[in-house]
């Protein structure tokens, strides 16, 4: 209903004022005169006519465009096609690249989920005020820079595409980020249901289907990650038989659809959600297949050479091959010096082959990268279990 | 539609000297290219020929003249089009071909109309 209203009024402030005024008159009404018998429709042409409210006495100050017409010769009943159209158009508008990252995570949770600001702003660890303030400048600059409300181009839609799918993967992992600051599962959740929307909404894109795998199939381990006094438990350690078995079941299927889709041309989002069903499917640690995990550690390194996917890679090499041969992998790559995670894994796989002292070194020197709290706690757990 | 000032900041160059002429040939192709949606523009002398002005104390204090640009940066405001599109995407589209926006960058501004 928002969506489609900020497509016919062209302003956002418009279309949530009169979707709000006709969430109060439908309170002030309904249990006067007994719930409607379409309360949808009800509230659609309720805020449609408060919407020409609104526009006419905007268009009476000033000498503005009179568009309130539109709006009174739409039909009541607007066509599923046409909602999905809207909300996608929103998606585009909320994620456009001339807006922050900040203001993009801030208007898809309150205008794509619908979040009050008070609780956006408790999301978002910021005031209701601060974020009040974010939202009022993010909808001017839509306003008064022209931001447009529309599906773009085919030719510029994957680019598009990719921004939107990173904002929402931002949010999700901004939910479980550990360490000093609070994990906040309600931002996992926002963050799978825009992912949701977004495969609801585009089908074929074998992307978005790769993104929502990922955040279920990461989201599945949710409850196991930490233990009950909070320190972080590895993949290793976790109990399976808790691990969310729906959330995987509905992951592993998407990345399925997803490779089939995609074929040799499969994208970030689709090779780690097929990284993380490998994982997620395995019944244990030890019938983890390190073959398929590195093929598509090797795939990912083709598109996003990043240390971390190298760091991730010689992992897995040690796990398949042994811990010499991930060692060897891992004092291959350079420029990881002021990476904890790097001294880390090589203090594990030079523990592994008894290498007591080089390991201890290389604890301390993790612990020199002054890594966030959670890791610094767990790798001293392990200097000490090491000795 | 909407008007925007594509602000260019580029190297701090001549236009008028012999050096730039590839670069204010490109312009001349900018501008014919896209005389549609140019509603005006100027390109600036260098900033050497800059003067910055002040009124210290508020209105009608001293006025206080200094040599050179308002900000020192190594790429300066060289020149600005007035422009006008359907909304920001097309203005991008339009001053992504502004010779500036790849030696330096161009600032889009939505122009107020009052």
């Amino acid at each position: 209903m928002l969506a489609t209203l900020i497509r016919t009024t062209g302003s956002m402030t418009v279309a949530e004022d009169a979707v709000q005024e006709a969430a109060i008159s439908a309170l002030e009404h309904w249990p006067r005169d007994g719930v409607p018998d379409n309360p949808r429709a009800w509230l659609t042409t309720v805020a449609r006519r408060k919407a020409v409210d609104a526009i006419r006495r905007e268009a009476a100050r000033g000498d503005k465009e009179v568009r309130a017409m539109d709006l009174t010769n739409d039909p009541g009943d607007v066509p599923d096609s046409v909602v999905r159209d809207d909300e996608l158009r929103l998606v585009f508008t909320c994620c456009h690249p001339a807006l922050s990252l900040a203001n993009q995570t801030t208007l898809s949770l309150t205008t794509l989920c619908g979040l009050s600001v008070a609780d956006t702003a408790r999301l978002m660890l910021t005031t209701e005020g601060a974020m009040a303030r974010r939202l009022t400048r993010a909808k001017h600059k839509i306003a008064v820079a022209g931001i447009p409300y529309r599906i773009p181009p085919d030719a510029e839609l994957p680019e598009r595409l990719a921004a939107v799918a990173t904002t929402v993967y931002l949010l999700f992992t901004a939910g479980v980020a550990g360490g000093d600051e609070p994990v906040r599962p309600q931002l996992c959740d926002e963050a799978i249901r825009l992912g949701r929307l977004l495969v609801e909404l585009l089908p074929d894109e074998s992307s978005l289907q790769g993104l929502l795998a990922l955040m279920l199939l990461n989201d599945a381990r949710r409850e196991t990650r930490t233990n009950s006094a909070g320190e972080l438990v590895l993949l290793a350690d976790q109990d399976r038989s808790q691990w969310d078995a729906t959330r995987i079941a509905e992951g592993a299927a998407l990345v399925d659809g997803a490779l089939r889709r995609s074929r040799h041309r499969a994208g970030r989002f689709e090779l780690e959600a097929a990284i993380a069903a490998c994982h997620a499917t395995a019944r244990t640690y030890d019938e983890t297949d390190w073959t398929d995990i590195i093929a598509l550690y090797d795939a990912l390194l083709r598109l996003t050479p990043t240390a971390v996917v190298r760091l991730n890679r010689a992992v897995a090499v040690g796990e398949r091959d042994g811990a010499a041969a991930g060692l060897d992998e891992l004092d291959q790559l350079s420029g990881l010096e002021r990476f904890h995670l790097w001294h880390a894994c090589r203090a594990e796989l030079l523990a592994r082959l008894g290498r007591i002292e080089q390991a201890a070194a290389a604890y301390e020197s993790a612990l020199a990268c002054t890594p966030p709290a959670a890791d610094r706690r767990h790798i001293e757990r392990r200097m000490a279990a090491s000795r | 539609m909407t008007q925007y000032a594509a602000l260019i900041y580029s190297h701090d160059g001549d236009w008028t000297s012999p050096e730039e002429a590839e670069t204010t040939k490109m312009y001349a192709e900018f501008s014919e290219n896209q005389a549609a949606s140019i509603r005006g523009g100027a390109a600036l002398h260098p900033t050497s020929t800059a003067t910055v002005v002040k009124v210290e104390g508020g209105r009608g204090g001293d006025v206080l003249t200094t040599d050179g640009p308002f900000v020192e940066a190594r790429e300066v405001l060289s020149g600005f089009y007035l422009i006008e599109a359907d909304d920001l995407d097309s203005a991008v589209a339009i001053a992504a071909q502004i010779p500036g926006a790849w030696d330096g960058g161009v600032e889009l501004r939505p122009v107020i109309q009052f």
